[in-house]
């Protein structure tokens, strides 16, 4: 190994301090440059870009090369990126941009406000998902100097939600390389070229993905690591086998089975967990299809809510890695997370007693009715949880039949075809409940979306509440909507979201700065190391 | 008459075949809810716009009736243009190209490693009949055979990777160092062991089995009473007369595994994440990517095609009264 002055000197510095300060022996450990971060890669994706697409599959991998205008702090809280300052008009309709200066991309060119203006028009208000509805009311993006964007909106514009939003669906794509021919068809879709502090290298199908360290990357020093490589594993057991082997450094975005999670939690070598990935809650869903008449009888939502006794089944299935649900927005969202808002605690008496009410008696074999659930096929947790449901309702007299597609299947019978009665699965929430959450509730939603209100509902005060929350400029205001949108929606009950859950990422311990960002594993890793 | 005569008629007589399985895999294929942009939102996770799934809908031709499409890709297979992946974005052909190596060289060592060792411990059991070697080998050739791949793979994985450290867990090759020549040719190889005994072992177990059966109804036929007669010893007996004839049913067997293999090698694939065709096929039905799925249906009924003629021509050379008969 050949040290660098620069290692040497700060390894000398930190030794001299801890000489001077006896008291702070090595607190802080000096980063080591080089080595190669290996990272299990479980699903392959059609593209890397994550200004083109808004998944944790795409920002595992391509938010390395391409960076966001705003990202997240340690705290959570928006910090500068590719932009430095921001600015909103007081009417909501203008957004103001400072650029970086001095960053460069991949292949040498200038980045400039040009290529934000591009993006911006062209990705994210045509093309990627999120950012399509996010972006809907943008109608032009200024550029007075190449530093400079101006955001221009029809309808005023929460600068909260923009700056919350941003860091998932604000990552810049250069305009030199895609402003000629189909954007979709674009070479650098699986050979992104961005700004990052790592360089795309190569991407060999079914195998694996290679990125170096950009020499020319904007924060000084940085980074540390000489590689990144994502492996291919699709099989579970085999990728915790390679976590073992040291093959694989880190499994992010809960990808092992629950067994291995807990086994690998208790042993020495990982930290298995959910920090990092805070920005990246979930909640398991129940949503029900109203063209079924039962289920159009609030009474029998209510009472498919009371026979489900959660917490026995988190503490049985799941474990420390969830938690009891309580609605539409996930307790870890501070900034909106309402307080005493209408539950369904487990009470299988209640839930008997509203069937009986709403004239669903048992018939001689004891079924009430029955019904078929879809299970999404992604999780373990939404198998456990949909023979969970099967069972639970079957106590009060609710006969439940599975039915289990992949996941084109599944998306096409339930929000396509709407062929099922109960569906299970997982509604993401992205920090603003206006990005992901609140088209569960608004109607309107064409046939076909996926993730969206798809369950025969409407409901003109939600709408209402849904539309005024969107272009409310008053934080405080703003979090007051939401609560009304969340009382609503446990009143109501088209969809219910009884857990909520983080993902759970598992990082060798031999890889120092990981998960101090609450969207650490889709963020650039620009300081991240290795200890030798 | 030629072998070229031989490979025509066989390549003829296939046509029909292959031309039903196309169809038919391409119609069980739509009975299957949803598309592949179906799988492309599943991947995205929400928050698509419906105008560009109709956009990529109509890029891929899927807003076509099935028949329309169906008679397209038959028309194209004509011209062997097996089209375009909706997954990889490439051609079909260069997708299944960079997979066909890995497959190929997983199946054509543990294939090898199987009828080899087959071979060899059929006849040590067969000439040892009833005796303890005997049973041992039959008992060990039926845990393998019991034996699910998946387990066997992954015990090994954390044998000989995790706790053993002495060969890698997965993938084709080292890619966190770059080796060249001869290097790279041995890191290869230390990644296949695992995987192709994984693979070898079960088909090792058929081998041995049948090796064994068909040596001993062999060494009770006349001819080799006469070769004892002429005084040969039991070795000469075995190796000269036995084998030859014993080695029919064997030869059958590599040609019905050969197609057998090629998808049957998913779970391995899978578990010691090697990129080759069977999980690019499995991923292909996952995103309904039929233009690959069919691809890889006409590439492996090709290859299955072509080791059954090889098969042909090796009976031809083990027992020359097949093709004189004809």
């Amino acid at each position: 190994m050949t040290i660098s002055r620069r290692t040497a000197l700060t390894t000398g510095a930190a030794i001299a301090s801890s000489v001077l300060m006896p008291g702070r022996v090595f607190a802080q450990e000096a980063p080591r440059k080089g080595g190669v971060m290996t990272v299990h890669f479980a699903t392959e994706q059609r593209i890397l870009n994550p200004s083109l697409q808004a998944s944790t599959g795409v920002y595992i991998v391509g938010s390395k090369m391409q960076e966001p205008l705003v990202d997240l702090d340690a705290d959570g809280k928006p910090t500068p990126c590719l932009a430095e300052s921001w600015e909103a008009s007081p009417d909501g309709k203008t957004v103001t941009f400072k650029l970086r200066k001095g960053v460069t991309w991949h292949d040498g060119r200038p980045f400039t406000s040009a290529d934000v203006q591009f993006t911006a028009m062209e990705m994210w208000k045509k093309i990627l998902n999120y950012g399509t509805a996010l972006q809907l009311f943008l109608t032009a993006v200024d550029t007075p100097d190449p530093l400079t964007a101006v955001f221009r909106y029809d309808r005023p514009m929460p600068l909260g939600l923009l700056l919350r939003a941003l860091p998932d669906l604000g990552h810049v794509s250069p305009k030199h390389i895609y402003e000629n021919g189909d954007i979709r068809q674009n070479p650098a879709n699986t050979a992104p070229v961005g700004t990052g502090p790592f360089k795309f290298v190569q991407y060999e199908r079914g195998q694996f993905i290679i990125a170096e360290r950009n020499p020319n990357y904007w924060r000084e020093n940085k980074p540390y690591l000489d590689r990144i490589v994502w492996r291919v594993v699709t099989d579970r057991s085999a990728a915790a086998a390679q976590l073992e082997a040291g093959e694989i450094l880190f499994s992010p975005f809960s990808s092992l089975a629950i067994a291995d999670l807990q086994r690998l939690g208790k042993d020495p070598r990982f930290d298995v967990g959910t920090r990092g990935n805070e920005g990246n809650a979930r909640t398991n869903t129940i949503e029900f299809n109203f063209r079924r008449p039962e289920l159009a009888d609030i009474r029998v939502r209510r009472s498919i809510a009371h026979a489900m006794n959660i917490p026995f089944f988190i503490e049985n299935f799941l474990g420390p890695f969830a938690k009891l649900g309580t609605g539409p927005i996930p307790s870890t969202s501070t900034d909106f997370y309402p307080s005493d808002m209408p539950q369904y605690a487990y009470d299988k008496a209640l839930s008997q007693k509203l069937l009986d009410e709403a004239g669903f008696k048992r018939g001689a074999d004891g079924t009430r009715f029955s019904l078929r659930l879809l299970p999404a096929p992604w999780g373990e947790d939404i198998a456990l949880f949909s023979t969970f449901v099967q069972q639970s309702l079957g106590e009060v007299g609710i006969k439940v039949e599975i039915v289990r597609n992949d996941a084109a299947g599944f998306l096409r019978s339930v929000y396509t075809d709407h062929n099922f009665d109960l569906a299970t699965g997982w509604h993401q929430y992205r920090n603003d409940p206006a990005v992901s959450t609140s088209v569960w509730y608004r109607s309107g939603s064409p046939k076909g979306a996926p993730w969206t209100n798809q369950w025969g509902w409407q409901d003109a005060e939600i709408d209402k509440i849904i539309d005024d929350a969107a272009t409310e400029l008053d934080p405080v205001k703003r979090k007051a909507r939401y609560a009304d949108f969340v009382r609503r929606a446990n009143t109501e009950l088209p969809v219910w979201m009884p857990i909520e859950q983080i993902f759970v990422s598992v990082v060798n311990k031999r890889v120092r700065n990981h998960s101090n960002t609450p969207r650490w594993a889709s963020s650039s890793w620009h300081d991240l190391w290795i200890t030798a | 008459m030629g072998i070229a005569d031989l490979a025509a008629r066989r390549l003829a007589s296939s046509l029909p075949t292959l031309l039903l399985i196309l169809i038919g895999v391409f119609l069980l294929l739509q009975l299957a809810p949803g598309d592949t942009v179906d799988a492309l939102l599943a991947q995205m996770g929400g928050g698509s716009d419906a105008k560009v799934a109709a956009d990529l809908r109509r890029a891929y031709g899927l807003d076509r009736s099935v028949a329309a499409q169906l008679g397209q890709y038959l028309l194209r297979l004509v011209t062997f243009d097996l089209g375009f992946s909706a997954i990889y974005g490439k051609p079909v052909s260069t997708v299944i190209l960079e997979r066909l190596p890995a497959t190929l060289l997983l199946m054509t060592s543990a294939l090898s490693f199987a009828f080899f060792f087959g071979i060899v411990f059929g006849v040590l059991a067969a000439r040892r009949v009833n005796s303890w070697t005997d049973t041992a080998i039959s008992t060990l050739g039926l845990i393998f055979y019991a034996t699910p791949s998946f387990w066997f793979g992954l015990m090994a994985i954390v044998v000989f990777s995790v706790y053993l450290q002495w060969l890698p867990a997965g993938g084709l090759e080292d890619i966190t160092a770059s080796y060249k020549g001869i290097a790279r040719t041995l890191d290869i190889a230390r990644h296949l062991v695992m995987p192709t005994l994984t693979l070898g072992l079960i088909f090792l177990a058929i081998y041995l089995r049948i090796m064994r059966a068909s040596l001993l109804e062999v060494l009770n036929l006349d001819f080799v009473r006469t070769a004892r007669a002429k005084g040969l010893d039991e070795t000469r007996v075995v190796y000269r007369h036995v084998l030859r004839n014993a080695l029919l049913p064997m030869v059958t067997l590599i040609g019905l595994q050969a197609g057998t293999m090629l998808g049957g090698s998913v779970v391995v694939e899978s578990v010691f994440s090697l990129p080759g065709l069977g999980r690019l096929a499995y991923e292909a039905v996952v995103q309904r990517d039929i233009n690959t799925l069919l691809g890889i249906v006409f590439i492996s009924a090709l290859l299955v095609i072509a080791v059954n003629f090889l098969v042909d021509i090796a009976y031809a050379y083990l027992d020359p009264r097949i093709v004189s008969g004809s």
